[in-house]
């Protein structure tokens, strides 16, 4: 049995029917699935341990910051990381990002470099215009060759004493492109810049190691690595979080609170203003119990074999361009194509006649779009639940959408 | 579903459109972006004695978007600014008859902006 067959059972949605049809879903790049186990364990919060963590001193209370802990427990792990310090829970991606820029971008002066690419998505992108702007910090791009890579040479020489840090995709979640990020890096470090890393493509799908990595931060989502929405993760490397100041006030991130000053909390508390989403880091939790359960070297495998699958299949068929890595060895779990003479929307919207859901547009990436000189493609993306099945049935919708309009 | 997505008349429209194209002598236009899926439709139009004379819309879109576009000109011909400020979206609805899903809804407006846009005068973002 493949994994995709194994997986199936424990995810109630893929039976139900869209149109009449059995859902295909391709769009776990966009928000992956939830098993029964992570929907049974924030069902349980709710019911037996709800109320709010660290300061509560009842039964409740107690349960609830031990559970929420807890999870931060099983992120360091499922990553990789050295100290459960280095775990700061977020809202999600963009939310870890513009932690990190708020933080970060106080420091920028006039003269500072920011380094990101041309393939980064909006949330990887913007907060950096934000900072950069607000400072008089300038803002590079390391461009994105044959459609499909980084111009390691171009980064080689953007990156350099003025630069503050360097702010990359993992995994391109149009291209798929798996970025070269140990050498990344190591480029940074050379010139004592920071870096951060965008896992929002690469944390579902791939086994991690920060603390060999050495990235000074890493980001990324609970939603999609099967995990509720409103939760993610900030891993910030120790020695550099000692070191900054919080961007964003609250409580919950204060010792001592004064009424013209304050003294910080702890890490990495000192980075989690306000409640934070506790069922979502109860569901965390599960989720990535059950990604450790199956193995991310196996989850990788399975959707490298996917990915392959769906590359043989989607050339194979008459006026379907594919963009990115036609590598499955240095391809995420994203599949970007286009049909001659169809807009995306369209063919999406077709594609969902048959009960078969892709995401379609610029995929949160229009710069890009405009370096492909595409408005957007159809984009197809993988988990642990899809099978050699579903591949096939896109490539039969796929097949017939130029008849349909 | 009564109506499907895709009815004869937006598959013709796209097919055929009747209006797609540039004018020679416009004497207004506007273009506009859906933000949620990069759409760009452009419309020119040439005014003559108050009323629109002809026009023609350019761009890259969807189907629906286009379909509506090329309506919205057909509609459009003739009227004055008065009246071509008074076309509804449900007047383009009411013409694609087709089950237009919420998530579609701005492919139908998109151009009914772009032209009111031209009406105003206004200028086009980079």
């Amino acid at each position: 049995m493949t994994l995709g067959e194994l997986c199936r059972p424990d995810f109630p949605i893929l039976a139900r029917p869209v149109h009449g049809r059995p859902l295909v879903y391709l769009d776990s790049g966009a928000s992956s699935q939830k098993p029964r186990q992570v929907l049974e364990a924030m069902q349980r919060y709710y019911e037996r341990s709800n109320a709010n963590v660290h300061r509560s001193i009842h039964t409740l209370g107690e349960e609830a910051t031990e559970q929420y802990e807890a999870a931060r427990d099983a992120v360091r792990g499922f990553v990789s990381a050295r100290h459960r310090q280095e775990i700061v829970l977020t809202r999600g991606t963009t939310d870890g990002i513009n932690i990190v820029a708020a933080t970060i971008g106080r420091t920028l002066r006039p003269g500072d470099e920011v380094i990101v690419s041309e393939m980064e998505h909006h949330s990887n992108l913007i907060p950096w215009q934000m900072a950069c702007r607000d400072r008089g910090a300038t803002l590079r791009a390391i461009p994105v060759q044959e459609g499909a890579y980084l111009d390691m040479a171009a980064y080689a020489r953007l990156v350099g004493p003025r630069t503050r840090l360097v702010a990359v995709a993992h995994v391109s979640n149009v291209l798929g492109t798996i970025n070269p990020v140990a050498e990344i890096v190591r480029h940074a470090r050379d010139v004592g810049a920071l870096t951060l890393l965008d896992g929002a493509q690469a944390a579902p799908h791939l086994p991690l190691d920060l603390a060999a990595l050495g990235c000074d931060f890493y980001v990324f989502s609970g939603h999609k690595m099967l995990g509720p929405t409103g939760i993610g993760v900030l891993y910030g490397r120790l020695e550099t979080l000692e070191t900054l100041e919080p961007g964003v006030g609250g409580s919950e991130m204060i010792k001592e609170v004064w009424l013209d000053h304050a003294q910080w909390n702890d890490l990495p508390w000192r980075f989690e203003p306000g409640t934070p989403p506790i069922a979502e880091a109860v569901g965390l939790h599960a989720a990535v119990d059950y990604l450790e359960k199956l193995g991310m070297e196996r989850v990788s495998a399975h959707e490298r074999d996917l990915t392959r699958r769906c590359l043989d299949a989607l050339t194979a068929i008459p006026g379907v361009t594919v963009y990115g890595p036609r590598n499955p060895e240095i391809k995420g779990a994203v599949v970007a194509f286009n049909v001659d003479g169809l807009h995306p929307h369209d063919g999406a919207a077709l594609l969902d006649q048959s009960g078969v859901a892709v995401r379609a547009g610029h995929h949160c990436a229009q710069p890009l779009a405009r370096r492909l000189g595409i408005s957007g493609t159809l984009r197809a993306s993988f988990s642990v639940y899809n099978t050699a099945a579903d591949v096939e049935r896109l490539a039969e919708a796929v097949a017939g959408l130029r008849d349909q309009l | 579903m009564s109506a499907v997505q895709y009815s004869d008349v937006i598959r013709q429209r796209f097919r055929n459109p009747r209006f797609r194209g540039r004018l020679a002598d416009p004497n207004l236009s506007f273009e506009d972006v859906n933000p949620l899926c990069g759409d760009r439709i452009a419309i020119e139009g040439r005014m003559e004695s108050g009323r629109l004379a002809d026009a023609r819309h350019h761009g890259d879109c969807c189907a629906i978007c286009g379909a509506s576009a090329d309506l919205l000109v057909e509609i459009g011909l003739g009227r004055s600014v008065e009246e071509l400020r008074r076309i509804q979206p449900a007047d383009l609805l009411e013409r694609l008859e087709a089950d237009i899903r919420p998530t579609r809804l701005r492919c139908v407006t998109l151009p009914l902006t772009v032209l009111h846009g031209a009406l105003a005068g206004k200028e086009v973002a980079r």
